[in-house]
């Protein structure tokens, strides 16, 4: 029989507000086995856990119930403190009265029941519960960063400073992400490539870094310290090693016609190309869907052309098999396609731009080098209508549009309108918007000053409807603050298209088994305390995966996830999950039902002499799970007929008793 | 036919082959006829018979036969071979320790229905071919024809092919067979839930839980059963009441599902004639349905649709969606 | 009729898993977000580990509708538990809809972390469901209603 003592925390008035928990304590003492129960202010404080702890050691208890907040919040706070005074953490169960009982409900006297009943099925399934010791598993002491942006590369480059090997997978044929095909940035108007191209070459330098680029992660199995990788390096058609990126096959190249994804599609590339005079590593791909030797096998120019002999039209995937001890997500993001938003007539007119086209159109590297001219007729703009929330903000009801706030874009809309003005200060620059948000250092001040020295005209309201007539662009939109219609006869119409997660952070997070919110950000396993780790653990996350935030704070935040993973990796030994599948041998059928909805591989079978009870023995096929591997889902114990398979900390006898004594 | 199936044996047994036979051994009467192994010619010849009493699936013994060494001869039927191609499939018997003779079936007789005729005191039943000649001690005589009183389960053959066989006592191996074995399934799905709940009530409620339906089951093999385990927590020698009556049967048609291969073992022994297969065969209509088409025992390599998935499954609620009156 | 609805009071047992339903019913407490006292949830590691014989044992035990949440297909924690779970829970839904067991007094919803007003909203209009239902009386232990 065990020894039980019940703690009822009031969590100040979380709890005891709804909750009688003196009643609740007093109701508990007379369950089987409780030998002692208390309450107390806040059990998960220094007093409290002592409070547990001296309890235990005066009574001699052998398990431990808390009435308290989710376990998710303090269940390894009291394992700890039962651990710290000799008892086995894995004897102590919590029973959720706050985020389950308290918080819901309002009514005292129904709370409190409730709390009781919560509190008995956690001492019966106590009862149940068996003294569990975790195992151990190494730390392969190497870190995976999927995605060469500015977040992936500043976790790459902090990594590497602490002495771990980094790999990064970057997905194109260069690392820099966004950030390389931004001009300036706010509100230092510092240029985007002067402070990110250092710490590209800083990352193709760092001897500790390997940069897969043009590579993508192809599966992903195993756990925290022990992930096993498959890397896809996608055919260049070049070979890395040899090309020096002297770019002559990109000007002999006779495919000139294939639309530049680096500035935006504004302009045409060759079919063998370097993305950017900076890219690292600066090596040549061939792009086969327009590639005229791929297409037809007649070309093949730049092969003649290339002097170290790096071209290879055969040559194929390779795949590169790697462990890791973590791993970091910054895949990024993306603007949304603005195309759905027809009343901003994007696809009816080339003047009608997105705001990161509007970058590429100011920017000295981009299709027009840097001079402002309209794309319809390469004749400089002189009204400019910015317009802020695009796909932002977008009710509940609006399919077409994100709920969040992309907050970028009052920042980088009010560069814009400060470097138009600047350059061109005969240009008339509107920017029309549902509220400016500027929260940052420095941010408030930039917008005031595009504003009240620049004179941007910025007007509250929405955009209704843009219209191309006659080489212009016909706005009209509503000025809340004076009430009336506007009619502006614009050359150009500015969309700060709201943001969204990349389009592949999906197929990864289910590669990775990470959860992600509803918009395809990935989840963080806690909000406010533990921001930059996703719930798998060994995945953590960096910069706009996660959420929208500006450079400033995804280095911040990339800095962060570094910090994290150099925690992880400077243990030798992680000590595992105890709570794990076991079988047992003289139930076992052998069947393999439970091996078939593994999904880590964690059961294998072994045969086995057994004694039969007329004393002859047996030979029988039987499964073993290996501790280390298996995550403790449960799948397989439903799966087993006999019920030969069980998992500790979560048996069939412990449910059972949790469902009898809710019901009792 | 019997008597090809005893030539063979001894035949096998003289060789070496095997050093035993499993077959079906007489009773006292003609009709009630057991499984049994036999070990020599004389025993073979003394006791050993196949007739259409011989219904019993014998595929099951072999899960503890084939693992006692030497190498034994099993005669199987259509039914019994997709059964032992089941407990293949799930390492439970030995293969290479059994030798099978692949026997066909043209269906099996219910003696039940032949009792049903008013008839007791049976003597002696002769076969006549198509008909059955009847004798019984009050000096009743009688002519029975045979597909009247044939086993329902045989009525709704599904396959009169030999899945897995060392050899075939006739050529060529039979085929899947058309048939109608869901109607009944559909019939009561049809119904409404309180149709159905009084259906099950009545037929459940005569369950004495004497376990023959679970100890004949070749998909009832555990080493030991959730039932009979005091630690699972559900350990019940004798439905105590409704519920236990209910959970035994559900959870044991759970526990064979996508794993059956409908033999209908279940309701020919039931001595309450309680049909038992109904159930099995709601879950097999419902992986079919739901799963695709998916015959337990047909082949060693298919995935059970118990443990495997489809990305686009449907969701728990399409049984809410799903027919039957409301 | 009506009446005797309205003061009768469910037992509602919900199987959570660890990972994304109990967060979800932890964040709908901490969003304050209100639902009957009648739901008393027991944490799984994922709605794979909820066995059939768990959902009955509730029933015999008095139960009045039992229902089970876990990560939306595709996000399971462990990749693929909810696609077993959610074969596993066709299966015995149509079973015990086959033998009459009303069809509304057990159901899968599933939650995400994120999705505390989901949970909420779940969880009332399940007890509103199983208030329309009454008391489970096809499915119960009478042993066990000795008060």
């Amino acid at each position: 029989m065990q020894r039980i003592g019940v703690f009822v925390c009031w969590c100040g008035s979380n709890i005891a507000g709804t909750v009688d928990v003196k009643q609740v304590a007093e109701m508990l003492k007379h369950e089987p086995g409780v030998v002692f129960s208390t309450d107390y202010q806040y059990m998960c404080s220094e007093s409290g856990q002592n409070l547990i702890k001296d309890a235990i050691k005066e009574y001699d208890l052998t398990g431990v119930v808390v009435c308290s907040c989710s376990p998710r919040m303090h269940e390894n706070t009291f394992r700890k403190a039962a651990a710290s005074v000799g008892l086995n953490p894995y004897m102590v169960e919590i029973a959720n009265i706050r985020e389950q009982c308290s918080w819901i409900h309002k009514d005292m006297p129904v709370g409190t029941a409730k709390a009781v009943i919560l509190g008995r099925a956690a001492v019966a399934k106590v009862h149940l519960n068996a003294p569990l010791t975790a195992g151990e598993s190494p730390v392969a002491k190497r870190a995976l960063v999927i995605g060469g942006g500015i977040a992936g590369i500043q976790t790459a480059l902090d990594i590497a400073e602490a002495g771990f090997p980094v790999d990064i997978v970057e997905k194109s044929p260069t690392i820099g992400g966004k950030m390389a095909q931004l001009d300036k940035t706010f509100p230092t108007l510092d240029c985007a490539a002067c402070i990110l191209t250092p710490k590209m070459v800083e990352a193709a330098q760092q001897e500790k870094i390997n940069i897969y680029a043009y590579s993508e992660v192809d599966s992903v199995k195993g756990f925290v310290g022990n992930f096993d990788v498959t890397i896809r390096r996608k055919a260049r058609f070049v070979k890395e090693d040899l090309c020096t990126g002297c770019g002559l096959c990109t000007e002999k190249c006779p495919m000139k016609k294939v639309p530049n994804e680096f500035n935006c599609g504004m302009d045409n590339r060759s079919a063998i190309y370097i993305p950017f005079a900076q890219a690292v590593p600066k090596v040549a791909t061939i792009d086969a869907s327009y590639c005229i030797k791929k297409k037809t096998g007649k070309c093949g120019l730049c092969s003649t052309v290339c002097g170290v002999g790096a071209i290879d039209y055969d040559q194929k995937d390779e795949f590169i098999e790697q462990k890791y001890g973590a791993i970091v997500v910054a895949t990024g993001f993306e603007p949304i396609s603005v195309e759905k938003f027809d009343e901003f007539a994007y696809s009816q007119s080339p003047d009608v731009v997105t705001s990161l086209e509007y970058e590429r159109l100011m920017n000295a590297a981009g299709p027009t080098s840097g001079t402002l001219l309209r794309p319809s007729d390469k004749q400089h703009p002189h009204t400019i209508v910015f317009v802020q929330c695009v796909g932002s903000r977008c009710d509940a009801k609006n399919e077409k549009g994100k709920q969040y706030c992309s907050k970028v874009c009052c920042m980088y809309t009010a560069k814009h309108a400060m470097l138009t003005r600047e350059k061109y200060p005969d240009t008339d620059v509107y920017v029309f918007y549902i509220d400016v948000r500027t929260p940052g250092k420095n941010f408030d001040e930039f917008y005031r000053r595009a504003v009240e020295d620049y004179g941007v005209h910025y007007i509250k309201g929405m955009v209704g409807k843009v219209v191309p007539e006659n080489g212009k662009l016909k706005v009209q939109a509503s000025d809340l603050l004076a009430n009336e219609q506007l009619h502006i006869d614009a050359d150009m119409v500015v969309l700060a298209a709201a943001i969204e997660p990349d389009k592949s952070a999906r197929p990864l997070a289910t590669m990775l088994t990470a959860s992600m919110d509803t918009n395809d950000f990935f989840t963080e396993a806690h909000p406010k305390l533990r921001p930059v780790e996703s719930p798998t653990a060994g995945v953590f996350l960096s910069g706009m995966c996660q959420g929208p935030k500006d450079i400033p704070d995804t280095v911040s935040q990339a800095s962060a996830c570094a910090a994290k993973v150099i925690g992880l990796l400077s243990k030798d030994k992680l000590t595992g999950n105890p709570c794990v599948a076991h079988s047992d041998e003289l139930l076992c059928n052998g069947c393999s039902s439970c091996e078939k909805v593994c999904p880590y591989g964690a059961i294998t079978y072994a045969d086995k002499e057994f004694r039969m009870p007329d004393r002859t023995t047996a030979v029988r096929r039987v499964a073993q799970v290996n501790p280390a591997v298996c995550q403790g889902c449960g799948a397989c114990t439903v799966a087993c007929p006999s019920g030969a398979m069980d998992l500790y900390g979560f048996s069939n006898q412990q449910i059972m008793a949790e469902v009898d004594a809710i019901c009792k | 036919m019997q008597d090809r199936m005893i030539a063979r044996a001894k035949a096998l047994l003289a060789d070496g082959t095997v050093d035993r036979v499993m077959g079906w051994q007489k009773g006292e009467f003609a009709y009630d006829i057991t499984p049994a192994v036999f070990r020599s010619p004389e025993a073979l010849d003394r006791d050993f018979v196949f007739n259409d009493f011989a219904a019993a699936n014998v595929s099951k013994y072999l899960v503890k036969e084939s693992r006692k060494g030497g190498k034994i001869l099993a005669f199987l039927k259509p039914c019994d071979s997709y059964s032992f191609a089941q407990l293949m499939k799930e390492h439970r018997v030995v293969r290479e320790n059994v030798y099978i003779i692949g026997i066909p079936s043209w269906g099996k007789t219910d003696f039940e229905k032949i009792k049903d005729r008013g008839l007791s005191g049976i003597k002696e039943i002769k076969d006549n071919g198509a008909d059955y000649f009847v004798a019984t001690v009050y000096g009743d005589e009688v002519t029975v024809p045979k597909f009247e009183v044939m086993l329902d389960r045989c009525k709704d053959c599904k396959s009169k092919k030999i899945v897995v066989y060392d050899e075939l006592l006739e050529e060529p191996n039979g085929e899947e067979v058309e048939n109608h074995r869901f109607d009944e399934v559909a019939k009561l799905e049809a119904m409404t839930p309180d149709e159905r709940f009084a259906f099950w009530r009545k037929e459940l409620s005569r369950c004495i839980r004497c376990n023959a339906c679970r100890n004949v089951c070749p998909a009832c093999t555990c080493e030991k059963c959730v039932f009979d385990n005091r630690d699972s927590g559900v350990e019940n020698k004798a439905a105590a009441d409704s519920f236990e009556e209910n959970l035994f049967h559900i959870i044991r048609a759970f526990h064979v599902a996508g794993r059956c291969t409908d033999c209908g073992e279940c309701s020919r022994v039931c001595p309450q004639h309680i049909p038992l297969h109904l159930l099995n065969r709601k879950f097999i209509k419902d992986m079919n349905e739901l799963y695709g088409d998916y015959q337990a025992g047909a082949d060693p390599d298919t995935r059970p649709p118990m443990t495997d998935f489809r990305f686009d499954d449907c969701e728990p609620s399409v049984v809410y969606e799903r027919g039957g009156a409301k | 009729m009506q009446v005797e609805n309205k003061e009768f009071k469910p037992l509602i047992v919900a199987f959570c898993c660890n990972w994304c339903s109990y967060a979800g019913a932890d964040l709908a407490g901490t969003n304050r977000l209100n639902y009957p006292a009648d739901v008393k949830i027991i944490r799984v590691p994922c709605s794979c580990r909820v066995n059939p014989l768990f959902i009955l044992r509730a029933f015999q035990r008095g139960a009045d509708g039992v229902i089970i949440c876990g990560c939306h297909p595709g996000d399971c924690h462990y990749t693929t538990g909810n696609y077993y779970a959610r074969r596993r829970m066709t299966l015995l839904f149509s079973m015990l809809d086959y033998l009459g067991i009303e069809k509304g007094r057990t159901r899968v919803e599933w939650v995400s972390a994120a999705e505390g007003q989901k949970f909420a909203e779940t969880m009332n209009s399940f007890v509103e469901t199983i208030r329309s239902l009454g008391e489970n009386k096809r499915l119960e232990d009478l042993r066990c209603k000795t008060e």
